[in-house]
């Protein structure tokens, strides 16, 4: 009895021995963040650790918004040194982190990626609008008297005469991914503002509160969103706000399904269903081209060189952020940085373009590689 | 017509015979049916793995002639394993793919033909050249792991046929392919890398050692852990402990518990082992932590049973013979009790096995390429290690993710079986 006892207090105090040590010193980078610059990171950190002394990073895949949260907790061994982004930093998580002595961060931007609307190739390819989604994919669309209604479509034709007679099925990211965000903003945002009374609210700033609220009596908006918005923000709302509100919201009565985190999920079911469409990140795009294909939008199709210079209008920028205080502390920190701002990483033909990254053009790397070989870190809202 | 006072009552009962006997085969029927469906789910399910998955334990490889130049691996002709390490060994697979095709011109078609040989190879020959230095100079024929690319064409996953524009591979790769396979140069050869690699962006560079080593390290702790404090609790609630209302809400309690869902658990470990305990994120260690909370019902509760099979004389007569109630507890009940508690400890530990849900909290789902060494160095587990290969975007992730989790079941079947042989082996029926 005693020897076992001896024996189970023997391997607790190595056990917390070994906590201890970890909790002191860590050999490894830690990252978390954006699942969307996962893929990315990924291969960045494993060529590194193959061919530098330095321990392979470990990574973590927390999603945009919780990356941002571990990572503005606070200076130390227990916090992350770097989170990806696939949004630039919120003046709100700049407020945290430097409540919490995160003073420096380096904003490091490494290129885009776009955001495909796809289908099955079994099916002709879609030539979509802007205007076209957000109308068949919105909460609220304006009604025949100008109002915002239910969204009442249910075929693409009644959207748009040109698109073809097919029920109106998509199959998307849910709330909680970055892909959904930058969709919200970036094409159902983009076709809202086609709509005129929807454009002019937008432009509104928050001292013109009487046409603000004018135009949402017009549009047939209630009056208790621009208080809720008021109190929330605790000043007068922008015209932009309650835009976003109205424009940003996808419909919940069955044409838009939520697939899932998972976009090889909803490639597999476009195969299934030829009349469907599915939204996700063009590096799945890249690696099904056997079997889906993506839409064009506004005329143009989602290929390399058209996200690569912009003219692919549903396309955003990924970064990542280093928490300066770490450099030096964790080994490693500015050597995985060189690699990943590196021309055969990020470059035009760098590894990264062969897992569907695309690249920034040439003089913006250059600036954010001499950012990031300096650590100049960041301006920050105080 | 007979009048219902003129029936006997055995008219009565062979005239329900018939519905009582259809009945019966009725029930037996849906009984099967039942069973006949339960099995074709599972045997659906599985066919489905194994038939996506097989695949992955081979991989393709092609011979190539590569000429270990010192101009590129040491100039300088020291041999210094420093200098050894820094040398340019991916450019030896590019010469040696040069030297194949050398018909291969312009920078595109060039970085397509390097493309067919996979970015770990110059790994491994830098591996054989640190381990023998003799070989500089010399030229050695050897089996490279393909592209990941081509290992899907090689193994029919993507269709040559289809329109060059809807393919990963264009014409003219297909077309080097080809060449190689009439030249005997290309061969699927089992999968060593699956097993013996950590997790890798690149399909064909991925194994699961690093996960399976998580699973190990996690298991181990929740086994030290759960298993000694589950049958101590057993054995005091069921042995020692007095009949009371204390005892009875511990004992519902207990029984909740088995129910909570395992993300609470998680959430739990974040709060109090991470951020409270300040223990490292990612570490088997915390995992282990988080699972033993999953566990302990699972034990207690199995323990418990076993205890209270162990029949009454046995006690009796222990204590009538002049054994202390202790002596009674650990010389005799408990014994009697161990396969019955080690059968609950195991399908507990199976439990565990497959749980991925709570360590998501607790920072398990990561990308991590070294494997660990210990239980405080960040790790993966199996059923993690599935999900990330699901998410990712290569082709070739689909059979590896298949080919996980037919590992991930081989473990938890052998488990089983473990606790159904020990069941029988050492069952006491009295």
């Amino acid at each position: 009895m005693l020897k076992k006892s001896l024996a189970v207090a023997a391997i607790a105090a190595a056990a917390i021995s070994g906590v201890a040590q970890a909790a002191a010193a860590r050999d490894y980078i830690s990252i978390v963040g954006s699942s969307t610059v996962y893929p990315f990171a990924t291969v960045v950190a494993e060529r590194f650790g193959r061919s530098t002394p330095f321990k392979t990073p470990k990574i973590e895949s927390t999603g945009s918004g919780g990356g941002l949260k571990l990572f503005c907790a606070g200076v130390g061994v227990q916090h992350p040194d770097i989170t990806n982004a696939s949004r630039r930093i919120k003046k709100s998580e700049q407020q945290r982190c430097v409540k919490h002595g995160v003073k420096e961060i380096v904003e490091v931007k490494v290129g885009y990626d776009g955001i495909v609307v796809a289908n099955s190739r079994k099916a002709p390819r879609f030539n979509l609008t802007r205007k076209d989604l957000y109308l068949a994919l919105a909460k609220l669309v304006p009604g025949p008297d100008g109002k915002l209604i239910d969204n009442p479509y249910t075929n693409w034709k009644q959207v748009n005469p040109a698109l073809p007679d097919i029920k109106i099925e998509v199959l998307g990211p849910p709330p909680t991914s970055g892909t959904r965000d930058a969709f919200d903003e970036l094409a159902l945002g983009g076709g809202a503002k086609k709509i005129p009374d929807l454009k002019k609210l937008r432009g509104l700033k928050a001292d013109k509160a009487g046409e603000i609220k004018a135009l949402m009596a017009k549009l047939g908006i209630p009056m208790s969103v621009y208080d809720s918005i008021a109190k929330k923000k605790g000043k007068a709302p922008k015209g932009k706000d309650i835009f976003k509100v109205v424009a940003y919201s996808i419909r919940e009565d069955g044409p838009f399904i939520e697939a899932g985190e998972n976009d090889n999920l909803i490639v597999q079911k476009l195969e299934a269903t030829p009349t469907a469409l599915g939204i996700f990140g063009f590096s799945f795009l890249d690696q099904n081209a056997d079997k889906v294909q993506g839409s064009t939008i506004d005329g143009v199709a989602p290929e390399f060189e058209s996200i690569a210079d912009g003219s692919y209008p549903v396309s955003r920028p990924l970064f990542f952020y280093v928490k300066k205080a770490h450099v030096g502390k964790v080994p490693g920190i500015p050597e995985y940085v060189a690699e990943f701002t590196s021309e055969r990483a990020w470059g035009d033909e760098g590894y990264l373009t062969d897992k569907g990254l695309i690249p920034m053009p040439k003089a913006e790397r250059a600036k954010y590689a001499a950012d990031a070989r300096n650590m100049t870190p960041m301006e920050m809202f105080k | 017509m007979t009048s219902p006072a003129d029936r006997k009552p055995i008219d009565v009962v062979r005239a329900s015979l018939k519905k009582r006997y259809a009945r019966e085969r009725r029930f037996r029927f849906l009984g099967q049916l039942a069973v006949f469906s339960g099995v074709a789910f599972v045997g659906i399910l599985f066919i489905t793995i194994i038939l996506n998955g097989y695949t992955a334990f081979e991989q393709t490889d092609i011979r190539m002639d590569v000429y270990f130049d010192e101009q590129m691996i040491d100039p300088q002709g020291t041999r210094d394993p420093q200098v050894l390490l820094q040398g340019d060994y991916a450019g030896l697979v590019k010469a040696a793919l040069r030297k194949e095709f050398p018909e291969v011109r312009g920078r595109r078609d060039k970085r397509k033909l390097y493309r067919l040989i996979s970015s770990g190879a110059s790994s491994r020959l830098q591996q054989m050249v640190m381990d023998d230095p003799g070989l500089i100079g010399t030229t050695q024929s050897l089996w490279l792991v393909a592209d990941d690319d081509v290992d899907m064409l090689v193994k029919g996953h993507i269709d040559r046929t289809l329109p060059e524009s809807e393919r990963r591979l264009n014409d003219k790769v297909v077309g080097w392919i080809e060449k190689l396979e009439s030249e005997g140069r290309v061969e699927k050869r089992f999968n060593t890398t699956f097993f013996t690699a950590g997790d890798s962006r690149e399909p064909e560079m991925a194994g699961i050692a690093g996960a399976a080593a998580g699973s190990f390290y996690t298991l181990l702790v929740t086994l030290l852990l759960s298993f000694p404090i589950g049958v101590a609790a057993a054995v005091y609630l069921e042995e020692f402990a007095p009949t009371n209302r204390l005892t009875d809400l511990i004992e519902v309690n207990i029984n909740n518990l088995a129910a909570v869902p395992s993300i609470v658990f998680g959430l739990l470990g974040l709060a109090v082992f991470i951020n409270f305990f300040g223990l490292p994120r990612s570490a088997p260690l915390v995992g282990g932590l988080v699972l033993t909370l999953m566990t302990l019902p699972t034990i207690i509760i199995a323990s418990r049973a076993a205890l209270k099979s162990v029949p009454p004389s046995i006690r009796e007569a222990a204590l009538g013979v002049g054994a202390s109630k202790m002596q009674m507890v650990f010389h005799h009940v408990l014994p009697l009790a161990m396969p019955g508690m080690l059968t609950g400890t195991i399908i507990g530990m199976a439990q565990a096995l497959g749980e991925s849900a709570p360590l998501l909290m607790i920072g398990m789902v990561a990308f991590i390429v070294d494997i660990p060494g210990g239980p405080t160095d960040p790790s993966t587990v199996l059923p993690v290690q599935i999900y990330l290969w699901a998410d990712s975007p290569e082709r070739a992730f689909v059979e590896k993710t298949s080919a996980a989790i037919m590992v991930l079941l081989a473990f938890l079947m052998t488990m089983n079986a473990l606790a159904v042989v020990l069941r029988k082996k050492f069952e006491r029926r009295w």
